[in-house]
């Protein structure tokens, strides 16, 4: 079992020591504040490592920084074969909101990603169907951003009162 | 026919008017469109099942729309589903009735002001003949709807009057 802290000295060792940064909240578990070009290489690690282990994918989701324009994504991570829990986030530009897949690396995130997709518009690379999972394929927007405008109609049917 | 039951034994013939038996038919034999939108359906089922039991009124679910004559709007339209439920009216045959049971299909109910996914009411897509209120409404209440759309039956008529015969006949 091992905590955040340890969790994120190992990792130092293993992706060098500027590359990931330990945040902390005012309330909660702390969280490591990964690059998202290195989501992917650093999640297989996570799953693989007999000292980490984390086989499951709890939770993802998709986040929207309005004030710092950019577009979050926060992966809970869990060891069943050691119980031990991490916390990760990715923030983007929401210009250029490309975060790398990690469906490949646990199936859970196949859906989730669909859904971050689909509520707040994080494009994720390499992900083998992304397409709206709650919305409407011809939706217009990601009504979880905190600057959605809604549209007046859809299909001829008003949205307001 | 319940309470004339076995009381007329020596003759087989009543003399009734054509439009009192086709609207105590009608009113009587009321089945429903057999599907539910969101927690509204739960008290749909419940006001179905043995204890408020549906079938007394002769209520019944039908699983076509081609067999229904009253749709119950049990739970939350979404956009996604207002054209769905669209569809299924139109796939009634008439005459044809719609109760707006609950909140959300009735108003938007606690989406009506930031539910960017909800109709903000049915009466949007399809005619209403009766609102139901409440967040469910209690099977007591969808009852009571039931029996005012019975009442609403019971009004109707098949004659056109003189002064009614030159207008457009209305389309839904």
């Amino acid at each position: 079992m091992k905590k955040p802290e340890e969790i994120l000295e190992y990792l130092n060792q293993k992706f060098g020591e500027d590359q990931l940064t330990l945040e902390r909240g005012d309330i909660g578990e702390p969280w490591i504040l990964v690059p998202a070009s290195m989501i992917r290489d650093l999640s297989k690690f996570l799953r693989d490592d007999s000292e980490l282990r984390f086989d499951m994918l709890m939770c993802l989701s998709g986040l929207h920084y309005l004030k710092e324009e950019e577009l979050g994504v926060v992966y809970h991570l869990h060891s069943t074969k050691l119980d031990h829990y991490v916390t990760l986030k990715v923030r983007v530009p929401v210009e250029e909101p490309e975060v790398p897949s990690v469906e490949s690396i646990w199936k859970t995130a196949d859906w989730h990603e669909r859904e971050a997709w689909d509520m707040v518009g994080v494009v994720f690379d390499k992900h083998p169907n992304l397409k709206r999972i709650l919305l409407p394929d011809d939706w217009i927007g990601h009504p979880l951003r905190k600057d959605y405008v809604q549209q007046e109609f859809y299909q001829g049917i008003p949205t307001g009162e | 026919m319940g309470m004339l039951d076995k009381k007329y034994h020596d003759s087989n013939i009543i003399i009734v008017g054509l439009e009192s038996a086709l609207n105590w038919a009608r009113k009587n034999s009321l089945w429903y469109e057999q599907f539910g939108l969101a927690c509204c359906a739960i008290e749909m089922m419940a006001t179905a099942a043995s204890r408020y039991d549906f079938d007394r009124f002769g209520i019944i679910p039908r699983s076509s729309p081609r067999q229904a004559d009253v749709m119950i709007v049990a739970g939350t339209v979404t956009m996604k589903m207002a054209s769905r439920i669209e569809r299924l009216y139109e796939q009634m045959s008439e005459p044809r009735y719609v109760i707006s049971m609950g909140s959300c299909s009735n108003c938007g109910g606690p989406y009506w002001e930031h539910g960017y996914h909800v109709l903000k009411g049915v009466d949007k897509v399809i005619p209403v003949d009766v609102y139901v209120p409440g967040c469910p409404p209690r099977p007591e209440a969808l009852l009571e709807g039931f029996l005012k759309l019975q009442e609403k039956i019971t009004g109707e008529t098949i004659i056109v009057k003189k002064n009614e015969a030159d207008k457009k006949p209305e389309t839904a």
